[in-house]
């Protein structure tokens, strides 16, 4: 019995990183109707940078937080300049292909020179045993830096200029702009931090599991269930449906293989998209 | 004279708002129904209510005698009801007379596409757009947007016209030649009715006038009796330069 | 909203026989078929082949895409399904080809529709993203299907060849049914877009709530396009894998083809006949160029995303929309 009980919370820890990255995505969806298909390869560079910044640099992992965060928010800028901002307004079709296209360059271009090889980043921290079950202690910590980082940008978004600007320009951005909010900076910056969060969960997710130049894809599509289960531009839905996630797999795993989840995911994202698009959690909001 | 379009206890609710309280009121065949109301009234939801776009809470819709409500607007263009809408909704990159095809091979009747090509034509004509036959719709200026959507509905070979606010926006010169049009459109047989604003458009061209105010029916009769109507003077009061125009027009 | 990359609906009442471009698309077919034949040339055949299940992929795409307004981004769980219907039936109940590929096609256009019903619900990306969802869905299921080899797939015997002439004579076989398979295609995706059908699907691509007010039935005919675009897909599909006799998963239903079908379609001109099918033809030209050189052989990923980002940044008419705005007597002969 207990060890159903041990799976959830290791899942709802897991989860939470989940839930991290689904808020880089639901950012960007809600203030800029802009469906960011390059979350994938955010994801990977951040994984990719822990790599390499612990293996070439030895550089102490969660040491590369920052780092990450900063690196992961240029690039969020340039490719903002590149794909996104001639999309803004236009149909959200459009954003979907040129960011689509560009993760197909990244990516082919990522495994053109380091290839499609399984990479991993050892990191040992102590575990937390309670009773039969020891948590992992990388578990235990993404979860708590996810925690504070989400605070962060729950303070960010609700008690800082730039934050409100940002809501106001996802609100309504003919509204934010007659009030004299300099938009087209607003989206780009908000862009740019869903780009960082993205990687910072990457780098997360590499402290968890070892990872190939491929698996954006993979994390990307959790990011998708997650929004449409927490509703889309709801960081705090981002949050509570990447919980649900990790909710899920962890109450699956002792029951089935894990190819099995997989089906399950998929299907239930199809499901809820179909049967309430605004997500799970969002109707409790109307 | 018979009835083309009957509202019985029409309701309609957002969240806590009553968009639509219990309205009821009959379009007539071949009469012009000019519908009224301070802005917020509820005419636009209206029409969204029978034309389909989302079904009401309560009451009934029926056209010549079958119930429609809540039926999709597909099916309802099938009894033969069109809607010209207030913001202009054409299909941008077709040509004038590609949009009026549409309009007529998914009309009332289910015609070919050739023959919808010549019933569109002449749709296309009768507001006057022959010149511009080959325009995408993209291209076309304010008043030629609004009559390819009046051209639209009348490809679709409609029985009953929904009109929301097909004046606004246009010089004189262009609201001249549209009511010139729209009383073509009546000597055809079609029943119109019609959101306006323009208060001298609606109240010369009205058969009878229906007022919204808050949702709810206010007032309904022939356009003098409206315009004396001391509520509904009252209900326009929040405007004065509106009210001074209905004593106007009473006159 | 689509940008058609040819404002000029086709609206003339000649009979079909008397358009130019219904001749135009014969020839190109029986061209295809009979270039690498004459001089028995292989290679080229294979080249081809590869060509012409672009095309076939790329043409269906194209009237979701193209005129529909519908993104699908998982259009190739039509195409693997297909191919693991048609290897099924082959293998295990022993189904002649004649047999197995046709049913192919009816079986994953069957399911294609409570599928397409439920998700055409949504617009826009949501749509988009659920096609994904279905196939990435497909894809783990059928890697856990054990009567259809789960992950590790399945194999053909190459006795299954001997019906058709063995091994030399079927690859002949199969490449004009592919290119059979893609005339057809040309020609559906034509007669759909001169048709009231495809009228009501181009009203839906530019103004969906419109096009309904008008009287389309959106849900109807999006659910018969997705459906009627899933059945030579299928076929293809059977075809490609039984000539190849194995069948795997991570093959099957691979999204990189899928993007490289939208691309081509947006490079080539969505919305037209020729658009996809011109770009099919480039892009495969690309492909192999790309693949057979030193440096770029793991470019072409890269090539296919540079491609897409710029038509859709710069030039969302594709090829066709940039020779129509140059000549414009061009879409009589060439739709």
């Amino acid at each position: 019995m207990s060890g159903i009980v041990a799976s959830i919370i290791d899942g709802l820890l897991v989860g939470s990183v989940y839930g991290l990255a689904a808020m880089g995505l639901t950012l960007i969806w809600g203030v800029m109707d802009v469906v960011n298909l390059t979350h994938g390869s955010m994801i990977v560079a951040g994984m990719f940078g822990l790599f390499l910044l612990t293996a070439g640099l030895n550089l102490p992992p969660y040491a590369a937080l920052p780092i990450v965060l900063a690196g992961g928010f240029l690039a969020g800028l340039a490719l903002y300049w590149i794909a996104v901002h001639r999309m803004i307004g236009r149909p959200p079709l459009m954003s979907l292909l040129s960011t689509f296209s560009i993760n197909f360059v990244l990516i082919g271009l990522g495994t053109a020179v380091w290839g499609t090889v399984l990479f991993n980043v050892p990191v040992s921290v102590p575990g937390f045993t309670f009773g039969r079950y020891t948590f992992p202690g990388t578990h235990i910590v993404a979860a708590v830096l996810t925690a504070l980082l989400a605070l962060l940008l729950y303070f960010f978004l609700y008690r800082t200029r730039l934050g409100k600007a940002i809501r106001a320009v996802a609100g309504n951005r003919g509204a934010a702009e007659l009030v004299g909010i300099p938009t087209t900076r607003v989206l780009s910056f908000a862009f740019a931090l869903g780009a960082s969060l993205a990687c910072v969960s990457g780098m997360l997710i590499a402290t968890l599991f070892p990872f190939t130049l491929l698996s954006g894809d993979v994390y990307q599509l959790k990011s998708f269930i997650v929004i449409v289960l927490g509703g889309l531009g709801n960081p705090t839905g981002a949050l509570v449906g990447g919980l649900a996630l990790g909710l899920l797999e962890g109450l699956l795993t002792p029951f089935m293989p894990v190819s099995w989840t997989a089906v399950i995911e998929f299907a239930l994202f199809v499901v809820v998209l179909i049967a309430c698009p605004t997500g799970i959690f969002a109707l409790r909001r109307s | 004279m018979s009835a083309i379009l009957e509202l019985e206890g029409v309701s309609r609710n957002f969240g806590g708002l009553k968009a639509i309280d219990n309205l009821s009121f009959v379009v007539n065949e071949r009469e012009i129904l000019g519908l009224i109301g301070p802005n917020g009234a509820g005419k636009s939801t209206l029409f969204n209510l029978i034309n389909g776009v989302f079904p009401p809470d309560r009451g009934r819709i029926r056209f010549r005698g079958v119930d429609i409500t809540g039926e999709p607007p597909y099916r309802i263009a099938k009894h033969g009801l069109a809607r010209a809408h207030q913001i202009v909704q054409p299909l941008e990159q077709m040509t004038v007379l590609e949009n009026c095809t549409v309009g007529a091979c998914f009309g009332r009747e289910s015609l070919s596409r050739a023959r919808a090509s010549e019933v569109a034509r002449e749709a296309a004509v009768f507001v006057g757009l022959e010149d511009r036959l080959e325009v995408a719709a993209a291209h076309l200026n304010i008043a030629g947007k609004k009559r390819l959507e009046l051209a639209r509905s009348l490809a679709a070979q409609a029985s009953l016209l929904l009109l929301d606010e097909v004046l606004a926006g246009l010089n004189p010169t262009e609201v001249d030649y549209m009511i010139g049009v729209i009383r073509r459109i009546r000597e055809r047989g079609i029943a119109i009715l019609m959101i306006e604003h323009l208060m001298q458009a609606i109240m010369s061209l009205s058969d009878r006038v229906v007022v919204l105010n808050s949702g709810q029916k206010l007032a309904e009769g022939a356009p003098a009796e409206v315009a004396n109507n001391p509520l509904v003077i009252e209900a326009y009061l929040g405007d004065p330069e509106l009210a001074k125009e209905f004593r106007g027009e009473a006159r | 909203m689509t940008d058609l990359a040819s404002t000029h609906v086709a609206q003339r009442r000649d009979s079909v026989l008397r358009r130019p471009f219904f001749w135009v698309i014969g020839v190109a077919v029986i061209v295809f078929a009979l270039a690498p034949w004459i001089g028995n040339d292989v290679e080229l055949r294979e080249s081809f082949m590869l060509a012409t299940i672009y095309v076939i992929l790329a043409s269906n795409l194209n009237v979701m895409i193209g005129y529909a307004g519908y993104i699908n981004f998982g259009s190739i769980v039509f195409f693997g399904l297909g191919g693991y219907i048609c290897v099924y039936l082959m293998a295990v109940p022993q189904w002649p080809l004649a047999a197995a590929a046709p049913a192919a096609g009816v079986i994953v256009s069957a399911l294609a529709l409570p599928f397409g019903l439920g998700i055409l619900r949504l617009r826009g990306a949501y749509f988009a993203l659920a096609t994904i969802g279905v196939n990435e869905a497909v894809q783990a299921f059928v890697t856990n299907f054990k009567p259809w080899g789960g992950a590790s797939g399945m194999y053909l015997s190459t006795a299954l060849f001997k019906p058709l002439g063995g091994p030399m004579q079927a690859l002949w076989t199969i490449y004009f049914l592919l290119v059979a398979i893609m005339g057809l295609s040309l020609y559906l995706s034509w007669g759909i877009k001169i048709s009231k059908f495809g009228l009501g699907l181009l009203a839906i691509g530019q103004n969906e709530d419109a096009a309904s007010v008008m009287g389309v039935p959106t849900p109807l005919y999006k659910a018969m396009a997705y459906c009627a675009t899933a059945f030579l897909p299928a076929m293809a599909g059977g075809l490609y894998f039984f000539k190849g006799a194995f069948i795997q998963p991570s093959d099957a239903f691979d999204l990189t083809f899928s993007t490289e079908a939208i691309a081509i379609v947006m490079l080539g001109g969505q919305g037209t006949i020729a658009g996809p099918a011109i770009g099919a033809f480039f892009y495969e030209q690309l492909r192999g160029w790309l693949l057979t050189s030193e440096t770029f052989s793991n470019f072409q990923l890269v090539a296919a995303g540079a491609l897409l980002l710029v038509i859709v940044l710069f030039l969302p008419g594709g090829l066709m929309g940039w020779l129509y705005q140059r000549w414009p007597r061009l879409s009589r002969w060439i739709e």
